[in-house]
């Protein structure tokens, strides 16, 4: 119910929203609860196990009951707080955990079912048999208990992460949080003043007090202006400080559009690291309710919840209203519900000593024992002077003192301490170096007391940062002190309701204990007890306290359960922000690539890198038409295949000979200028690294080429050799990849080809195999390397980046009219495989120098990297997987990558695995299926027969074992 | 015989405009990678203030102007970007002129669109005129120097440009929308 003339809320701007496709009317600023308790709506879920009807608890964002799912299909949100999410018009909300509606709720019945389901049913019940866990028990128990459901569709909505920096970073804008930012800003530190709500003034703005000569909000607005005009004060709304990490970072999540209509450009959250020299926790404290029977049905609230309604959204929770409360601040309640006109049917304090005044019915030494009402109270029963009294009311305000909010205090590892006289849990100091606790959230309690502990603290953070700590008179407010006798539960019989959002009960923490379950941590698991979206806010210190009891020990000596992050949940789409689709990993373009797309070529990825596969003709159906085309064009013409995205190193210096020779297995040093060598690369533990050629430009100038994939790596191994290992030496190692772009031309007529383009010709004895130079490319200066991956006569020519469009074009077009052409992967891998020529795919990380039969290339005459660890037992020999060429005899030609090997009789079966085929290719050249692959001392195999099964395609074939190489095994084609 | 065209890294993608910030390609006249051989760093700053006017710079700072700056680019090493300079004998150098895409970010929300990609920290109080990082643009590994009040220079590799300007540019309309 809306009162009139009370709340700050302004009723400038109504808007519409719906709740289970019911329009309410509503006004911008509310909360989705707010609104809803405006129009009487108590009920707004079911819970989580029984499906018990339950409301709105609590006024933040520890509500652990009013759970709404918003939007529709891939905009669908589920498990939306209704306290937290501000209406707007449009807004389309609904209920959760229920069918075939909220109010008739069928799955009701499990609430019957009770006596059978309490804590560790679910361990004891589906136990058998076995198979039956993941199968059926698991889908069943998900479809009966549960929250909100997502929509199973990409989530397309924008979010946003970032970083901020800052001095001070202060979380939480209530009077403390507001005091310690107006310090910290006055004295021009940076500061960052984070606060989950749309507005700041935490509990000001939800009391009826006073602050310096004017009421708490209006005080809060007044700093806030302050601040707004301190050009270094950053003021984040809708902010959650979700997390504490090293090094004075702090996770935290900004709801930006989730209070708009439409979010445009604007993301719909955003996540931000923000990195703090000091930081100071001013979250406040959230109230606890009192466990008794029937304590979760709707119009059952906390007392400072209901004060919030009431003073800041002017909404009455109820019409008839009991306080049931175990410390005076709740009083406040009563006081400010009967002078807006509600009806107080009763105070309830169970201190016998309470000093209460008001005009209402007032019961000290009292408890409310239970509840009654369908879908909401109506009556509660109240024990007094040793009678029972049943008294009608719409709303119960509950509580059962304050705990404060140090959950961040705890983020690395800090346990709270247990503070008897505010029978609760404050921070341990310094628990996260760098952040200090003030206000509520340290146990200051009063308004005055959170002023002054704000400025005090902030004064400290900024003695800390040598900066000079301004004068901020603490404005004259509310001191009253905080007295309360603890009330953890009512005993009695019944379900009394500790964990709103889990349903767990006093009972189930018993029983926990009962079973032995006695470590705070077991009793958790057992019960479920602080899991879920609340990660237990309301009920984990009343549950400890009844453990400990049931255990017979204090609470300290219980202990707490572990705090981590996040403190409220957090989007995983805010965290991935960006990190999807084309936005998953950077995208890498050759120079080729438009010209590639033109020619119809599909593209595939080859790391980060965009790559063609084939370049199909008019009238080749399949890519295997294209390929086989591509493949005959080099062997018998020429073919031109941009092979950019292979890594170029630039090593000079008067010890780059020296760092080559280490690295590689083979000799560099002894490389003539103007030619290049392959060179084979082992890691540390005498594996395969990466292989590849490099070029001697000059007497102390080499370019080292790598693989694609292992660009980046060797790279880094490059600069740990250099940095780490050998920092004496004297050279220089930069990345040239994308400076040049590089064009492989290969087949018989490939010269001819470049001799169009190349400013002055080239012959055989200009430029034998293996050689390389500075050329003129058109009237630019390039590089060509006299190289072969294809075994064919073939050059790569490079020239800078900028033209490499152009000469791909013009290459292409000649190779055309000459009757070649341009070729993609697959028949680039046809043509090495042909030629037993090594990939990652064979030289994956398991192989050595010995498997692919380079070991003679370990050159005996000097250490290298990898070499003393590649001599290990165990790395070569007979026993070895070593490298073959494979081909199919039998009546099935296939081959497949994967497949493994075993020998022609033998049963395709683990035990008998006699290796597996890294590559296969069909070669148009030879007519047949060839693959290569690692067979069990394979090299002395040549010529046997093995069979190849893969398992996952069903394929079984014969094959016959040979050389790696089978096409030109002399070489005779790449000398031209 | 046919000449080759030029074609620069961001062709076609750039310039953007969004919320009061502008992206634009920068187009350095040459970018040269200076790598002084061990112990001769002095003699290479010496050569360099002769030729192009310049000091090798320290780790995360530049020296020079727009149109002749050097950047420093990583361990004992840095950018020219402008003129060639003369062939320094103790260094180590490369033609970098090509590898990378350089882009200028200018606006009032500069910084708050960097936010938004960049990793470290790039507030006018800690990162000056001058200052340089070689950090994370997103995904993407990068160079970010500011050359302003609200100006940055930012270069990545040459072959990620399209990513570059597609993360900056949606960080310009999500800074851009955020506005109010």
């Amino acid at each position: 119910m809306r009162i009139e003339g009370k709340g700050i809320l302004s009723r400038a701007k109504p808007v519409k929203f719906s709740f289970d496709g019911q329009n309410y009317p509503a006004f911008e600023g509310d909360t989705i609860a707010s609104a809803l308790l405006a129009n009487d709506m108590r009920l707004v879920g079911r819970s989580f196990k029984y499906h018990r009807p339950r409301g709105i608890l609590t006024a933040g964002s520890e509500e652990p009951n009013a759970l709404v799912t918003t939007g529709k299909g891939a905009g669908q949100t589920p498990n939306v707080r209704a306290t937290v999410q501000e209406v707007f018009e449009g807004l389309q909300a609904q209920s959760q955990n229920n069918w075939p509606s909220l109010r008739a709720d069928l799955m009701g019945v499990n609430d019957l079912l009770s006596p059978f389901l309490s804590a560790g049913f679910y361990y004891k019940t589906f136990m058998w048999p076995r198979a039956f866990w993941e199968k059926v028990y698991e889908p069943i128990i998900r479809r009966a208990a549960g929250l909100g459901a997502l929509s199973g569709e990409h989530d397309t909505a924008r979010y946003d992460k970032a970083y901020a920096f800052c001095d001070l970073l202060v979380i939480g804008a209530g009077p403390s949080g507001l005091m310690a930012a107006l310090t910290a800003g006055r004295a021009g530190a940076d500061v960052i003043l984070a606060d989950e709500n749309p507005a700041a003034g935490g509990r000001l703005l939800s009391e009826d007090e006073q602050v310096g000569d004017r009421p708490g909000h209006l005080w809060a607005a007044q700093v806030i202006a302050e601040l707004e005009a301190l050009p270094n004060v950053r003021i984040m709304y809708r902010t959650t400080v979700t997390g504490a990490y090293d090094q004075g970072t702090f996770g935290a999540l900004e709801r930006v559009s989730l209070h708009r209509a439409s979010a445009g450009d604007a993301p719909l959250e955003t996540f931000w690291r923000i990195v703090a020299k000091r930081s100071l926790l001013c979250s406040g404290a959230l109230e606890r309710p009192i466990a008794f029977r029937n304590n979760d049905r709707p119009g059952v609230m906390m007392a400072s919840a209901v004060r919030s309604y009431l003073n800041h959204w002017g909404v009455s929770p109820g019409r008839s209203v009991a306080v049931f409360c175990n410390n005076d601040d709740a009083h406040r309640t009563a006081r400010d519900l009967a002078a807006a006109g509600i009806r107080i049917a009763a105070l309830v304090d169970t201190r016998p000593d309470a000093k209460v005044t008001g005009e209402f019915p007032i019961f000290t030494g009292a408890e409310i024992v239970n509840t009654s009402g369908r879908l909401g109270v109506s009556q509660v029963t109240l024990r007094h002077d040793g009678g029972m009294h049943r008294i009608d009311v719409d709303c119960l305000a509950v509580s059962g003192g304050w705990n404060p909010s140090l959950h961040l205090t705890c983020h690395m590892n800090g346990r709270p301490v247990w503070n008897d006289a505010l029978a609760a849990f404050v921070p341990a100091p310094n628990a996260v170096p760098g952040l200090d606790v003030a206000g509520a959230a340290a146990g200051v309690f009063s308004t005055k007391g959170a002023l002054k502990s704000g400025f005090y603290r902030a004064k400290l953070a900024l003695e800390d940062l040598s900066m000079k700590v301004p004068s901020v008179p603490i404005p004259a407010s509310d001191d009253a002190a905080y007295a309360l006798v603890p009330c953890w539960q009512v005993p009695g019989k019944g379900r009394a309701w500790l964990d709103f959002q889990n349903d767990v009960t006093v009972k189930d923490v018993k029983l926990a204990a009962q079973e032995n379950f006695r470590s705070v941590e077991h009793m958790k698991r057992y019960t479920t007890q602080g899991m879920a979206t609340d990660q237990g806010k309301n009920s984990n210190v009343a549950a400890l306290a009844i453990l400990a009891d049931a255990t017979g020990r204090t609470v300290p000596e219980t202990g707490s359960t572990t705090f981590r992050p996040p403190y409220a949940p957090v989007s995983i789409a805010a965290m991935g922000a960006g990190a999807y689709g084309h936005g998953f990993a950077p995208e890498r373009f050759t120079t080729s690539h438009d010209a590639s797309l033109e020619r119809g070529a599909p593209m595939i990825e080859a790391g980060l890198w965009f790559r063609p596969s084939f370049f199909p003709r008019t009238g080749e159906a399949t890519w295997r038409q294209s390929c086989d085309r591509e493949v005959n064009m080099v062997r018998q013409n020429v073919g031109v295949c941009d092979v950019s995205t292979l890594g170029k190193i630039d090593i000079q210096g008067k010890d780059a000979a020296k760092l080559l020779d280490f690295v590689y297995t083979n000799t560099f040093s002894s490389l003539k200028a103007g030619r290049v060598r392959y060179g084979l690369m082992l890691r540390e533990d005498g594996f395969v690294m990466d292989d590849g050629t490099t070029a001697r430009l000059g007497e102390n100038h080499y370019v080292m080429t790598t693989t694609t994939a292992a660009a980046g790596a060797v790279m880094k191994h490059l600069e740990f050799v250099h940095q780490c290992l050998r920092p004496d030496w004297d050279v220089q190692i930069i990345s040239v990849t994308e400076q040049w772009a590089q064009f492989a031309v290969a087949g018989p007529n490939s010269r001819e080809l470049l001799n169009t383009v190349l400013d002055k010709p080239i012959d055989d004895a200009s430029f034998p195999f293996m050689a390389c130079g500075a050329v003129g490319v058109s009237g630019t200066a390039g590089r060509l390397f006299r190289i072969s991956f294809s075994g064919e006569h073939a050059y790569e020519v490079a020239v800078p980046t900028r033209f490499g469009d152009s000469l791909f074009r013009i290459l292409v077009t000649h190779a055309e009219t000459m009757g070649g052409g341009a070729y993609g992967m697959e028949a680039l891998n046809v043509l090495r495989i042909e030629k037993g020529h090594i990939t990652h795919s064979e030289i994956h990380g398991r192989t050595t120098a010995f498997d692919i039969g380079f070991d003679k290339m370990v050159s005996a005459k000097k250490d290298c990297i990898g070499k003393t660890m590649s001599e290990r037992p165990g790395l070569s020999g007979a026993d070895r997987e070593q490298l073959v060429g494979l081909y199919p005899v039998g009546s099935v030609k296939q081959m497949s990558a994967g497949a493994h090997l075993f020998e022609a009789g033998a049963d395709p079966v683990r035990v008998n695995d006699q290796g597996y085929v890294t590559s296969v290719g069909f070669s148009p050249t030879l007519g047949r299926y060839l693959g290569l692959g690692f067979l069990k001392n394979g090299r002395a195999r040549h010529g046997e027969r093995v069979r190849m099964v893969d398992h996952l395609r069903g394929l079984d074939v014969l094959c016959e074992v040979t050389d790696p190489v089978s096409v030109d095994p002399d070489g005779g084609r790449l000398r031209g | 015989m046919v000449k080759l065209i030029a074609k620069t890294p961001c062709e076609g993608l750039l310039p953007f405009s969004a919320g009061g910030c502008s992206l634009t390609e920068q187009a350095p006249e040459a970018i040269t990678s200076i790598a002084p051989e061990k112990g001769r760093e002095k003699l290479v700053s010496d050569a360099l203030k002769a030729s192009s006017g310049m000091a090798f710079p320290a780790a995360n700072r530049t020296t020079g102007k727009d149109g002749n700056r050097l950047i420093w680019s990583g361990a004992g090493q840095a950018f020219l970007l402008g003129p060639v300079p003369k062939t320094v004998k103790a260094a180590a150098m490369t033609d970098q002129s090509d590898a990378w895409a350089v882009m200028r970010l200018e606006g009032e929300n500069a910084e708050a669109v960097l936010a938004r990609l960049v990793p470290v920290d790039l507030r006018a109080v800690t990162f000056k005129r001058g200052h340089t990082s070689r950090t994370m643009l997103f995904h993407m590994a990068c160079s970010i120097t500011r050359v302003g009040a609200n100006a940055f220079d930012i270069m990545v590799f040459r072959s990620m440009a399209k990513s570059a300007v597609h993360e900056l540019s949606t960080a310009m309309r999500s800074v851009a929308a955020q506005l109010g």
